[in-house]
């Protein structure tokens, strides 16, 4: 099984550049997902790889050799598309073996390896049936077999779960993940679902722009954002982002949010943002870091007092709005501990998980 | 006093618009109109044609009823059996080089290149000017004397001889080039070219408009299976384009085995019958010679063959909705 190598890879599609220069080292065996918004560049890059588009600029590796002028049926990758592309003319069992009987597989090898792709996904009854006969789900299994038969280097997904509708979408991430687990391959994976991207990923990479904004493990992502995009884009509800200035408190510094609200940071945070006194910033906080007034289990929580503006039940929590200086903010509380709309509200903020972001970089500081 | 309340009898206007809020009533009265079209342009002639065929009538006479007896004058005549075959023969071949010819073509169109849209519309050219003004190019183009044709190949042989020295360049009667409408398999040839000319566009564009349907990601997931180009013609372009390949040849069979105007103008069907087809025999039998039962029998002749194309194509269209 391969590792992938993207070197210094460029797209260009006449005067707009799709993907801008991206350096990524995939393992054997590393379930890596792409992800971004509509437009960031991710497609077009799981398309170089797999030799469906052609390269502007850079290299791409499959394990030792290049493969830039690698026609696609010779890179040993297999692909599952958005719309699955199955063939709606052959069998699902017909469907999966194109690949193999294209490439002069023996007859018995073939069955040998439809049946155990079927097996794996649970789909042998549907071996006779076309693909119009099929549900969203199964065609999607069927799509995956198609790759599996195939046993190759590395597994190509274009927003599979895309289609899907929600519930099926949830039960097939799971499948996937069980797959990737049962067929030990490497994984390149395109999303623009952020959440599709924390659950199944050995590590996510986060595109923006046809650039890689951070690369780390999914919960890195969520606690360690290097740049505010990845910060927003990561995690949901998406973080918090409050313009604030950073101002002297006594012998350390504090965050002034607004006239009423200056929270105090740690002697190590005020020692890291001591050069960044007097400067406008951005506070980024997530909502699951602001709760209703709680016993603080640490010494850099903080308590603070705001008019609540809207309430939104979640069940298990209540998403409580408020706004502070113009920016709404949200904050994740026990439904029992909420005010109602109009009141003030105590909350307790967790300062150790806070971020300060350069709002001339756009980079987490 | 007694007093005897009768309703007011409704006016002939609300009760025709009583009738009409009925829908089956409306059904019939909107359906009337082109069953009238029908009726007259369609169903009485036919009717009378197979009449006719089954009289020895003649014009200017009312013929007597004669049973069978044109149809087996036909079968002993051997202008009748050459103008069957010969129609046979110019379908069958028209239509495989107008299918083959026209996928080829369409594959080609169906690449995105600068003015790709103005190409396509290019392409219909032949199908949208009147077949009779269009053929009455050919035909000169065909001529054995002033064609353009022939004096291409008058002066290509010119070069050729030039280039070896033998023949000084003045020599133009010396090559005469082919009687293209005079030689016996040549008219023929020639006959099928260009109707093979015509017909292309609609082929082509009816196989493009196949092709646009077929999804994109289907040549990706083959091109990942491992299919080359000419594979993925085979494996999934064909495959997809069948239901439409079916139904435009089929129509093409039926409109090409019907075909008069061509052989009318290019050759009336000489030399020596080689270009008889049904619809010109047809013609020359009854209009021609006057011999109007005679006439209506040959017509009627491809009746039964163009019947069982269409029952073929409707039971095939039914099956592939089915599907």
């Amino acid at each position: 099984m391969a590792q992938i190598l993207l070197k210094n890879l460029r797209k260009t599609y006449d005067e707009t550049e799709a993907v801008r220069g991206i350096n990524l080292d995939i393992d054997h065996n590393e379930f890596v997902v792409l992800v971004g918004p509509s437009g960031c560049g991710k497609t077009t890059t799981l398309r170089m790889i797999a030799g469906l588009e052609e390269i502007t600029g850079g290299e791409i590796f499959i394990g030792e050799r290049l493969i830039n002028n690698v026609p696609p049926r010779d890179r040993d990758i297999a692909m599952v598309f958005q719309n699955y592309a199955l063939y709606p003319h052959m069998t699902v069992e017909q469907n999966m073996s194109f690949g193999l009987r294209l490439r002069k597989v023996a007859k018995a090898e073939i069955e040998r390896r439809v049946k155990h792709a079927a097996d794996i996904l649970n789909i042998g009854e549907l071996l006779e049936r076309r693909p119009k006969q099929l549900s969203g789900g199964q065609r999607q299994r069927v799509a995956m077999g198609r790759a599996i038969v195939r046993n190759p280097e590395a597994f190509l997904f274009d927003e599979p779960l895309s289609n899907l509708d929600a519930k099926l979408r949830v039960q097939m991430r799971t499948e996937i993940k069980k797959i990737h687990q049962r067929v030990q391959t490497t994984v390149v994976y395109v999303t623009h679902d952020q959440v599709e991207a924390m659950t199944l990923a050995d590590r996510i990479v986060v595109m923006n722009h046809g650039i890689i904004e951070q690369v780390g493990s999914p919960q890195e992502m969520y606690e360690a954002p290097k740049t505010r995009f990845v910060a927003g884009f990561i995690g949901s509800p998406a973080m918090n982002f409050v313009p604030c200035r950073i101002v002297e408190r006594g012998a350390a510094l504090g965050v002034r949010l607004s006239g009423d609200i200056t929270l105090d940071l740690s002697a190590e945070q005020s020692k890291r943002y001591r050069g960044y006194l007097d400067k406008e910033m951005v506070f980024g906080i997530r909502p699951e870091h602001i709760t209703e007034r709680r016993q603080h289990t640490n010494e850099n929580q903080l308590d603070f007092g705001c008019t609540v503006e809207v309430l939104e039940p979640m069940g298990i929590d209540t998403m409580v709005f408020m706004d502070i200086e113009g920016v709404e903010v949200t904050a994740r509380a026990a439904p029992k501990a909420v005010s109602n709309p109009g009141e003030t509200m105590m909350f307790t903020i967790d300062m150790n998980n806070t971020h300060l972001i350069d709002p001339k970089t756009d980079k987490v500081v | 006093m007694q007093t005897q309340q009768t309703a007011p009898e409704p006016s002939l206007r609300e009760r025709l618009v009583t009738a009409l809020e009925n829908q089956r009533v409306l059904g019939y009265v909107l359906m009337a109109p082109a069953l009238l079209l029908i009726l007259i342009f369609i169903a009485y002639p036919f009717v009378l044609g197979v009449w006719m065929s089954l009289t020895d009538k003649i014009v200017g006479t009312s013929g007597t009823f004669i049973g069978l007896g044109n149809y087996d004058k036909l079968f002993a005549s051997d202008i009748f059996l050459t103008a069957a075959w010969n129609t046979v023969f110019f379908t069958t071949i028209a239509t495989i080089f107008k299918a083959v010819l026209g996928m080829w073509l369409a594959v080609l169109l169906n690449r995105k290149f600068r003015f790709a849209n103005i190409t396509r519309a290019t392409v219909l050219l032949p199908f949208i000017v009147p077949t009779v003004l269009s053929t009455l190019a050919w035909l000169w183009m065909f001529d054995a004397t002033f064609s353009v044709f022939n004096w291409t190949l008058r002066w290509l042989w010119q070069m050729e001889i030039g280039i070896f020295g033998l023949v000084l360049k003045e020599n133009w009667g010396f090559f005469r080039g082919p009687l293209w409408l005079g030689d016996p398999s040549l008219a023929m040839a020639s006959v099928i070219l260009v109707n093979v000319w015509r017909g292309l566009p609609f082929f082509a564009i009816s196989f493009l408009a196949g092709l646009q349907t077929i999804p994109p990601d289907l040549y990706d997931a083959a091109d990942i299976d491992g299919a080359s180009g000419w594979k993925k013609f085979w494996h999934v372009t064909l495959p997809l384009i069948k239901p439409v390949a079916i139904v435009v040849i089929v129509f093409s069979i039926v409109v090409t085995f019907a075909d008069f105007q061509l052989v009318y103008i290019l050759t009336r069907g000489g030399p020596n019958n080689e270009t008889h087809l049904l619809a010109t025999l047809a013609y020359q039998l009854g209009m021609g010679s006057g011999n109007i039962g005679q006439g209506a029998a040959v017509a009627l002749f491809m009746l039964p063959i163009l019947a069982f194309v269409i029952i073929f194509q409707l039971w095939y269209l039914r099956r592939e909705g089915v599907r």
